[in-house]
């Protein structure tokens, strides 16, 4: 067994080493970009406000 | 502490502070990931399983870590009435969620392997998704009213409310027989983990820290720029709606 194929078979506990990251992985990467997509979202609505009201009161 | 919860004042603060959090917290899980995948070394009982350590403390300690930053913020939100409590308090509590969303699965793929079943109830567990629960709890108060002012309200209630919780989790492995082993690294008398696993431990920590701060401070941003269009626009429909008796619109913009 070349070394990749030890690292990846995690001595016989890869079926639960690898789903505990890759669901670390998605549940972090799913919560970053709901958030982003959230401020995007805003800045957009922001920015056409502000454009189509350039002599807004501060 | 009044300063710096001025909305105007965060979003420049928070503009500078949040993409040093973002790199740092990228530089340190790619450095925590290495750590723990290649440099950590096997347990000698539970053997390469003990990696998913690495995800799981972490994320068990962010669960009660970001649910003691809702109750203070919900405290400060019913004390002084201010605003930007409650938005770091709604902001943060989808956060919560998934941190101990992630603590409950990453736990029960370490369960099943060491202690034989993916689930049982016993105290560490169930205080565990009583935590879940109340973050889902208070999102649901937060958004179940018409009034947002008297749905963060009831929400700060139930966050204080739900802080009991917090000393069950981290004793229920002292106090009660369960399967779940005692703490080992905020314990007295100091840490009982090896060296070689607890600095990854403490990277992966930090990692999730500075993660947590950097989303935190974004959805933050993102709530403060939503009410800033919602009241531009109300001021927007202003004429319109003074020649129907404006109280209604000039009320709400709190």
């Amino acid at each position: 067994m070349n070394m990749l194929d030890q690292f990846f078979a995690m001595g016989g506990y890869a079926r639960f080493v690898w789903p505990a990251y890759g669901i670390a992985i998605l549940v972090l990467g799913v919560m970053a970009a709901q958030s982003y997509r959230a401020w995007r979202r805003q800045h957009r609505l922001w920015s056409a406000i502000e454009t189509t009201r350039p002599q807004r009161r501060r | 502490m009044q300063r710096f919860a001025n909305p105007g004042r965060f979003m420049r603060l928070s503009g500078k502070i949040m993409p040093w959090c973002g790199a740092g917290a990228a530089i340190t899980f790619a450095l925590g990931l290495y750590w723990a995948l290649f440099v950590a070394p096997p347990d000698y009982q539970q053997g390469e399983a003990v990696r998913i350590m690495f995800v799981h403390v972490p994320a068990a300690w962010m669960a009660s870590f970001v649910y003691a930053f809702l109750a203070l913020a919900s405290a400060v939100a019913l004390i002084w009435r201010h605003a930007l409590a409650d938005i770091a308090a709604q902001a943060a509590a989808p956060l919560g969620a998934g941190f101990t969303l992630l603590c409950l699965i990453t736990g029960s793929l370490w369960g099943e392997p060491m202690w034989g079943t993916w689930w049982v109830w016993d105290a560490r567990l169930t205080s565990v998704l009583v935590l879940f629960f109340l973050y889902v709890g208070y999102i649901a108060l937060v958004n179940g009213f018409d009034d947002p002012t008297r749905g963060a309200r009831a929400g700060a209630v139930l966050a204080l409310v739900g802080v009991v919780n917090l000393p069950i989790i981290k004793f229920s492995v002292d106090w009660w027989n369960t399967l779940h082993q005692p703490a080992s690294v905020f314990r007295l008398g100091g840490p009982t983990i090896d060296k070689s696993m607890l600095a990854p431990l403490l990277i992966m920590a930090v990692a999730f820290t500075l993660y947590f701060a950097a989303v935190l401070m974004l959805r933050m941003r993102t709530a403060i720029l939503a009410s800033r269009v919602r009241t531009a626009r109300l001021g927007e429909m202003e004429p319109m709606a003074e020649s129907r008796g404006g109280q209604q619109a000039a009320g709400s913009v709190g």
